[in-house]
């Protein structure tokens, strides 16, 4: 046997093991879960949120004692606009899963760290960037911003260079907040090259006589 | 290893003899003979007066000077990959050490900060309060780009735009991260900025 078709039947192994899981959670499960899907070797799984904590204990129960990370997604232009997302590790079957839900920023998530504990500090970092509230969390409390930090940072909405810039001040002898101001404004550049991929017309270019 | 077994042993194999370092006999200079420096004619002229009168007449100012640029003790305040080469230059490929610049792990020990990496607004006031726990005279070398004017984060809502809005900068060392040469070359302009200044008041 060549190791190119090692590797190919390794990759179908892998895939009828997914789907095996796939159709095990589906089984166990029912109605929590709204859809399943294989995509690229990685078996995602998205839960109705109602029934988060079920489905996560599911998980927890049947291998998938290993929690890798939690975080979130922004979907500004959606009602309930983010998408709580958390992979998984089973370390005895060396099988991993992605899960996802939808959360918005006014009702809170069942908090996972009653499962495993490790939850904690991803969903005060889920928290702190995304403001997705998870409720009986032990300590929910900004992670990673500035002490009395406004606002959530990597939500889309959030400008890039946020609303206040830190100054030493002489006259105070401290630290002191000021709203941003910027010598020069970020600029987006398209890297394309002007030769080969620009579309529109160069500043100059009606100069330019045809033919 | 340039390591030779000692002929001398009584041992017949060789495998097992001990092997001696040989003696060493410094780096010679090939213009004179001599090690490196015998013929420098400061410490000459210093080896004269001391040998003629026993004593040597200096300016304070100069003596100051002398003691502050061969002691400066850098507070060691690592706060991104910058850190790694602020490593390195205390290691002993280029080991400042050598010019007397040594680390001290207490702000109230030292006499230089090299802020080393991105400042962040929630570590601003932490940094500003290493700076004043420093006796003066102290200096400040801002290392690569994030500590001289944000670098790559310049446009980050958490990061500060250079670290002289927090804190007074004597040298800025550019380079991201710059090579612990390139460090080891803005030690010594402060060196030579202090030596410059000349001042006992600052």
């Amino acid at each position: 046997m060549t190791d190119a078709t090692a590797v190919l039947e390794h990759a179908q192994s892998l895939r009828d093991r997914l789907q095996a899981l796939s159709e095990k959670i589906e089984a166990g499960l029912g109605a929590a879960v709204v859809s399943a899907t294989i995509a690229y070797d990685e078996l995602t799984v998205v839960f109705d949120p109602a029934r988060w904590i079920e489905s996560l204990t599911f998980l927890r129960d049947n291998g998938f004692i290993s929690f890798i990370d939690l975080t979130a997604v922004d979907w500004p232009a959606r009602e309930k606009r983010f998408d709580v997302v958390v992979h998984l590790l089973d370390p005895a079957a060396n099988l991993r899963i992605r899960v996802k839900t939808d959360a918005d920023d006014m009702n809170p998530l069942p908090s996972a760290v009653g499962i495993w504990p490790a939850a904690n500090w991803f969903e005060r970092e889920a928290y702190d960037m995304y403001g997705v509230l998870f409720s009986d969390h032990p300590d929910l409390r900004r992670m990673l911003t500035d002490y009395g930090f406004d606002g959530h940072p990597l939500r889309k909405d959030f400008p890039l260079t946020g609303y206040v810039e830190v100054r030493y001040d002489d006259a105070q002898k401290r630290v002191v907040y000021e709203p941003v101001k910027l010598s020069q404004e970020f600029r987006t550049f398209d890297f394309l090259s002007p030769w080969e991929a620009a579309k529109y017309d160069l500043p100059g270019d009606e100069k330019a006589t045809k033919g | 290893m340039g390591l030779t077994p000692e002929t001398s042993s009584a041992s017949g194999d060789a495998a097992t003899r001990t092997l001696i370092a040989p003696t060493p006999r410094g780096i010679l200079d090939p213009r004179t003979g001599k090690p490196i420096g015998a013929d420098d004619p400061t410490f000459l002229a210093i080896n004269d007066e001391l040998a003629d009168k026993g004593f040597i007449v200096t300016a304070t100012d100069d003596l100051i000077n002398w003691a502050r640029t061969g002691s400066l003790m850098w507070m060691t305040f690592g706060l991104a990959c910058c850190a790694v080469e602020m490593m390195q230059v205390a290691m002993p490929r280029y080991d400042v050490e050598r010019f007397g610049f040594a680390p001290r792990a207490s702000p109230r020990q030292s006499d230089v900060m090299i802020v080393a990496g991105t400042l962040t607004n929630k570590m601003a006031p932490a940094l500003r309060k290493v700076y004043d726990q420093m006796p003066e005279p102290r200096y400040v070398i801002s290392m690569g780009s994030c500590a001289n004017g944000g670098g790559y984060y310049h446009y980050s809502y958490s990061v500060v735009r250079g670290c002289d809005r927090v804190v007074p900068v004597d040298i800025y060392v550019p380079g991201c991260p710059p090579s612990a040469e390139a460090l080891l070359y803005g030690i010594m302009l402060l060196q030579r900025k202090i030596r410059r200044t000349g001042a006992i008041e600052r």
